[in-house]
């Protein structure tokens, strides 16, 4: 609008934009306002310069200033490792049971080994590595293949009944449907019930005995404690990894579930698995 | 009768003033107030050695705490997240105290404004304070109000750039010294005292001396009463803590008016002459740039400057100080009633006077017990209810807790022999700069036991543990009950946590979980 038109009240010149008669005052930004305005646009034309920021063909201006958030952040990580290395180290070089007795060391270990638990084994463990059926619970006192810190390590180093370690756990119960008459598997499944405690036939558990001395003892134990060096669970106490009722037992007696657990010391190195066997021996079960 | 020769007229208007409100755009204009001498310019430098006393001394008052705490008196310390004041000492989920604390200024800001009008806008806000102290500073360098208006108007010379360079450097000086006792607060004085001088502080305490230096300098010289007008919400909240009881700076117009600058003429002519001869000296001490004479305003901060000029006047020309004073809405519209004869006349000097010369006793004056009406009570009330609580909850508050996470995942572990295990964080805080053997039992859960990450206890319902001064103490808890002993899938217990010598305990009520069965 090339007329120009003065608000009669005010004195001050309009824009020339009028809504339902309501026009718009012409007045001045505020001269602090101004002066900000400029100052953010000297400082942008600064920072785009000091720092990347125009796009080019295959990638934006690096900036004179060099920054860059990737270097940042490798910077960061770098600092991380180091702030930890002087404990990854020590942690290398001692044997576990030197860790376990070295509070800050434990603590540590623990920690790393809590954070590598929860990439590596919860998908069988469980996030409270509670385990479920056929996956052994780690918070409790029953240990297939042993529960000192150093029976653990070499578990998790070398897994179980896996075939590309040689140095594997390895055990395997027969199948018994092929070795015993049908009688004699309800008879010794009512006696290893009678031994945990669970329900069971008192004549066919007596009976059952018998067989029990005959073809169970040698891994079991005469008491049916089991035994760690052969992965024979214990079956005298209240923790099972495959059974809860009697029938469970015949089941397993006449054709074995055998679990396999990975070797680890081949992917996450000897460092790792110390950590992981420390924090597994910290869940309350160790021995 | 009349002499006002003896008064010096000054030429001076109000810079803000509602008769004449400048426009938005306005450039804003120096105000150069005159020294004013008086009670009440007495009584603000009092309080101004007082405020900047407490303010620049008190990072340097120790108090022992012993050997593991910092013997500093008031100590904010923020890296190991402690609140240290003289013999209290707060952790920061205590922060509740300090919240209570600002009830209290809010409720105490609320008793003294409905009570005696903006006295913290006048006497004790840091504005108001740095001002004052950046107007002496001026006042000493460029001299008095006239002084400083010549040498504002003068050209550039050796002389007036020498005298401005100084105030500034003052200034700023100043400001350092604001910004760097803040510091204090928030580390030990002495050392920290040091450190900034030999560049071992740490950059967060350069930068925020460099903040407060350049806020304290900018608010301080050069923005002064447009940091009240414009920045501070607090003169738009006033509004609503006063009433027609509160004590405001009032010029009492129904003996004032007519003002007049020729009195004798006036008298001589029959014209009526009010008490006001026009000086404008009330105009010249204003640090706001405002004419009292308009009324009450938004720009006012009450700080009585215009009394002592009005009442150094009145004692010249011989009359009764508090033509301007401390009045009320109350008793100035009374007065106001009397001069107009129920406001059926204008203003007339005759009706608030005696045939002697004296105000007759149709006059109202302020009485202290106005103070005390419903509206400052409720406020006291408040005040003083707040306070209690936090006193009380000072005496009483703990200084040894104990908190409990029960693990969730397991809730529970079946061990061999049948017994369940239950695993718990428990987080000890020794909340006194003292080291003590802290006893945990278990109370309840009957046949339970308790075993220990990490530290060699036997088995048992209790144990020993070290805590350090100050801190708090992590450890991971395994409970673990016979499977005969069992009673519920779910059962309460309490940790119980004891100093056995000073006998100080606490108990965290928790529960065992254990798979659902019946007996």
């Amino acid at each position: 609008m090339s007329e120009k038109h003065v608000d009669e009240i005010s004195g001050v010149s309009t824009t020339g934009h009028e809504w339902d008669g309501i026009k718009e005052l012409n007045n001045p930004l505020p001269r602090w306002w101004v002066w900000t305005f400029y100052a953010t646009i000297v400082w942008a034309i600064g920072y785009t310069i000091a720092y990347p920021a125009w796009p080019m063909i295959s990638s934006a201006t690096s900036g004179v200033l060099g920054y860059s958030s990737r270097a940042d952040v490798k910077t960061e990580l770098a600092t991380a490792e180091a702030a930890k290395a002087s404990y990854v180290d020590a942690v290398a070089s001692k044997s576990v049971e030197e860790i376990l007795a070295d509070e800050k060391l434990r603590t540590f270990a623990a920690a790393a080994g809590a954070a590598k638990f929860k990439v590596n084994c919860v998908q069988c463990h469980g996030s409270g590595a509670t385990g479920s059926v056929g996956y052994p619970n780690l918070n409790d006192d029953e240990w297939l293949w042993g529960g000192t810190i150093a029976d653990i390590q070499k578990t998790i180093a070398h897994g179980v009944r896996f075939e590309g370690d040689p140095d594997t756990h390895i055990s395997e119960m027969p199948a018994f449907r092929d070795i015993l008459q049908p009688a004699e598997i309800v008879n010794v499944a009512n006696y290893a019930a009678s031994l945990s405690g669970l329900p069971a036939d008192p004549q066919k558990a007596e009976a059952g005995s018998a067989v029990f001395a005959q073809n169970c003892a040698s891994c079991h134990g005469a008491d049916g404690k089991g035994m760690a060096e052969v992965g024979a669970p214990d079956l005298t106490d209240a923790i099972s990894l495959y059974v809860t009722s009697e029938a469970d037992i015949e089941r397993q007696i006449r054709a074995p579930k055998h679990g396999v657990m990975p070797a680890w010391q081949q992917r996450l190195g000897e460092t790792s698995v110390k950590e992981l066997a420390t924090y597994v021996y910290s869940l309350g079960g160790g021995k | 009768m009349l002499d006002t020769q003896e008064v010096e007229r000054l030429e001076v208007g109000a810079v803000n003033s509602a008769r004449i409100r400048q426009p938005l755009y306005a450039k804003r204009e120096k105000i150069f107030p005159k020294r004013a001498q008086g009670r009440f310019r007495q009584f603000k430098w009092l309080v101004m050695l007082v405020t900047l006393g407490i303010y620049y001394l008190t990072p340097w008052i120790r108090w022992d705490r012993g050997p593991f705490a910092p013997d500093q008196a008031v100590l904010v310390d923020l890296a190991n997240r402690r609140f240290y004041f003289f013999f209290i000492e707060i952790w920061p989920q205590e922060f509740y105290f300090v919240a209570g604390l600002l009830v209290m200024a809010g409720f105490g800001l609320f008793l003294v404004t409905s009570s005696v009008g903006r006295a913290w806008c006048g006497y004790t806000c840091p504005q108001t304070v740095w001002v004052d102290l950046f107007l002496v500073v001026e006042r000493a360098i460029e001299g008095d109000r006239n002084a400083r208006i010549k040498l504002d108007q003068a050209r550039w010379s050796v002389n007036k750039i020498a005298l401005r360079l100084a105030k500034h450097a003052i200034w700023i000086a100043i400001a350092v010294a604001t910004g760097g006792a803040w510091v204090f607060y928030f580390a030990d004085a002495p050392k920290l005292f040091v450190d900034i001088f030999t560049g071992q502080a740490a950059p967060v305490a350069y930068i925020t001396v460099a903040i407060l230096t350049a806020t304290t300098y900018t608010f301080g010289g050069l923005m002064r009463e447009q940091v009240c007008t414009y920045m501070c919400p607090w003169p738009r909240i006033q509004a609503a803590m006063l009433d027609e009881h509160s004590l405001t700076v009032t010029y009492n117009d129904w003996r004032g008016e007519p003002r007049s600058r020729h009195a004798k003429k006036a008298v001589a002519t029959g014209q009526p002459v009010g008490d006001c001869v026009d000086c404008n000296a009330c105009v010249a001490v204003c640090p706001m740039g405002i004419d009292i004479r308009d009324g009450q305003q938004l720009e006012c901060i009450t700080c009585a400057l215009c009394i002592d000029a009005c009442d150094g006047v009145m004692d010249k020309v011989g009359k009764e100080r508090g033509l301007i004073s401390y009045a009320t809405l109350w008793d100035y519209n009374q007065n106001m009633a009397v001069a107009t004869a129920g406001g059926t006349a204008p203003i007339t000097p005759a009706l608030v006077r005696d045939p002697a010369g004296g105000l007759n006793d149709r006059i109202v004056h302020y009485h202290l017990r106005k103070i005390l009406r419903p509206r400052t009570l409720v406020y006291l009330g408040a005040w003083l209810l707040v306070g209690v609580l936090m006193v009380y909850g000072l005496l009483t508050r703990d200084r040894l807790q104990v908190n409990v996470l029960h693990d969730r995942n397991p809730q529970y572990v079946t061990l061999s022999d049948g017994s369940i295990r239950n695993g718990y964080t428990v987080k000890l805080l020794n909340m006194i700069p003292e080291p003590r053997t802290i006893v945990v039992s278990l109370e309840g859960l009957e046949g339970a036991s308790m075993s220990v990450v990490g530290m060699d206890h036997p088995e048992d319902r209790s144990f020993p543990v070290e805590v350090e001064p100050d801190r708090a103490k992590t450890f991971k808890v395994y409970v673990r009950q016979p499977a005969d002993r069992i009673e519920a899938a779910s059962q309460g217990f309490n940790f119980v946590v004891e100093d056995k010598a000073s006998f100080e305990s606490d108990v965290y009520n928790a529960t065992f979980e254990a798979p659902g069965k019946s007996k």
